[in-house]
């Protein structure tokens, strides 16, 4: 295969101002297929403006974004059509409050691919039992809890077949009982081969989950390196200190831990 | 009261008559007044430019000017620019331009109460501009907006007994004919205050079961 077809997503130079603020200050970012690539960093530093761009829901001043070789312009008569390349999940619960569960999966690959609607049920039906949710394919999204709905946003996004899948954050609302039943399935879909572009501040899970992690500083990508690499040895103070930080949350709830048992 | 129940016999199918023209006018004015606020709101929820100013003093200037007057203008006004309507028409427009506001206004925040992230959503989903306001947004503002519509509907309904100042033989017109002839004040208003009963109730009940509904098994939060 040759460099340009075993690329999925290509970002070079890719800078974004709010207003006076800059908020990505010249990120370059190349996932191959099949990848799976972890982006951490602090709070506000601009990760899920990143998403937000890739996907055309944010413009950028400078720079360019390719997936799988077309370039993605905010704004652009091709964007519905690349959208459809990428599969995205919020962190904040996103399904359509009023159409049920079914309907919420199968209304693009039936509106927008213009798909066949017992293929896309087809499809849905075999996506949902393998998320353990097809009983609750005629619930309506409030009525169900928060880990359910984000298993069913990652179903939405995957059956229109997307190339890559970005995550944002997609257990931050979760209470903590439910983040694990998240995490698996993208656990597994990883292991299935899917492009990924994720953002979690679940370190356990990023480890196991991410070929390569990024770490985004200020707008800034300082690091991107094997995901093993980067938890041993990451190459700049600004990671050791994020690393850091997240060690002593570590300590402490399992201190708390200790003490309640 | 000593109500005369064979006047009231009498003339009780020319209330049937102008009950039936009330009904006709609301329904079609109720009905374009909607397709007008679903065509504005949308405009100004997409912030058009050019056109949300228009219709921003469009809003203004119906909502701040009588209906009678608003009908006058249709009715004697016009014919001077050489634009000649019926008086049906005329009434049905200017109930469609007073609800117009009326019904922009309700839906317009309707739609801003949805949450961005339904927009964005459908938008990753590959959903264009069109559809996602068809199949997402509109249907969940709609829910939003139905007790402000109902509200609109009852009003304009009531409203349209001020076409009788354009010769229109509404059930407002019927009235006061029937007292301005034969001076029978009590049955004739009787016999208006239980038609406009007849229409409105039913209206009523339904307006308050189908916002139950919404409440109940909606789907909103
Ligand atoms: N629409 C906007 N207008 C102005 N500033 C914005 C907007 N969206 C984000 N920002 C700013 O851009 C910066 C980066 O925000 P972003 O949401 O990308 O951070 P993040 O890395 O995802 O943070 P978190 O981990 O808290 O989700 C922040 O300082 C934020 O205040
Ligand atoms: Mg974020």
């Amino acid at each position: 295969m040759a460099d340009e077809d075993r690329i999925m997503l290509e970002i070079a130079g890719l800078k974004k101002k709010f207003g006076e603020d800059v908020i990505l200050d010249g990120v370059d970012l190349t996932i191959n297929k099949g990848e799976v690539v972890v982006m951490l960093g602090s709070s506000g530093c601009g990760k899920s403006t990143l998403l937000r761009c890739i996907n055309g829901l944010e413009s950028f001043d400078k720079g360019s974004i390719r997936i799988d070789g077309e370039e993605i312009v905010s704004g652009s008569k091709a964007l519905p059509r690349l959208r459809q390349k990428i599969g995205m999940v919020f962190q904040s619960y996103d399904l359509f409050p009023h159409r049920n569960i079914l309907d919420n999966i199968t209304l693009a690959p039936v509106k927008v691919q213009k798909r066949a609607k017992e293929d896309a049920r087809a499809q849905a039906e075999q996506l949902l039992r393998r998320v353990g949710l097809w009983e609750k394919r005629k619930a309506y999204p409030r009525e169900l809890s928060g880990g359910q709905k984000q298993r069913v946003a990652i179903v939405r996004a995957l059956c229109m077949n997307p190339e890559i899948m970005l995550f944002d954050e997609v257990t931050a609302a979760l209470d903590p009982e439910m983040v694990r039943e998240v995490l698996d399935v993208m656990l597994e879909l990883a292991q299935g081969g899917m492009t990924m572009l994720i953002v979690t501040h679940e370190m356990g899970f990023a480890r196991a989950v991410a070929d390569r992690i990024v770490f985004l500083d200020e707008g800034k990508l300082l690091e991107n390196l094997p995901a093993e690499t980067f938890f041993n040895n990451p190459s700049t103070q600004r990671a050791k200190d994020f690393l850091q930080t997240f060690e002593f949350k570590k300590t402490l709830t399992d201190e708390r831990k200790d003490q309640l048992s | 009261m000593n109500l005369d129940w064979n006047f009231i016999i009498k003339y009780a199918p020319l209330y049937v008559e102008a009950a039936k023209l009330t009904v006709f006018i609301a329904f079609w004015g109720i009905l374009l007044a909607f397709a007008v606020g679903v065509l504005c709101s949308a405009a100004l929820y997409y912030k058009v430019p050019v056109l949300r100013r228009i219709i921003q003093a469009y809003v203004e200037l119906s909502r701040n000017t009588p209906l009678l007057v608003q009908l006058f203008f249709l009715y004697f006004g016009l014919p001077n620019i050489g634009i000649v309507l019926s008086g049906e028409a005329c009434a049905m427009i200017g109930i469609a331009f007073l609800g117009g506001s009326y019904m922009t206004e309700t839906l317009r925040s309707g739609l801003e109460s949805i949450d961005k992230i339904q927009e964005e959503s459908a938008a990753s989903l590959g959903f264009n501009k069109w559809f996602t306001m068809k199949e997402i947004i509109f249907p969940q503002a709609m829910a939003v907006s139905v007790p402000g519509i109902c509200a609109n509907v009852i009003f304009l309904i009531k409203e349209t007994s001020v076409v009788s100042g354009i010769a229109l033989a509404d059930l407002m017109y019927v009235a006061k004919d029937l007292i301005g002839l034969y001076y029978k004040t009590d049955e004739a208003l009787t016999m208006l205050v239980i038609s406009y009963l007849m229409i409105l109730l039913p209206v009523s009940a339904a307006a308050t079961i189908l916002e139950r509904r919404l409440r109940h098994a909606g789907f909103g939060n």
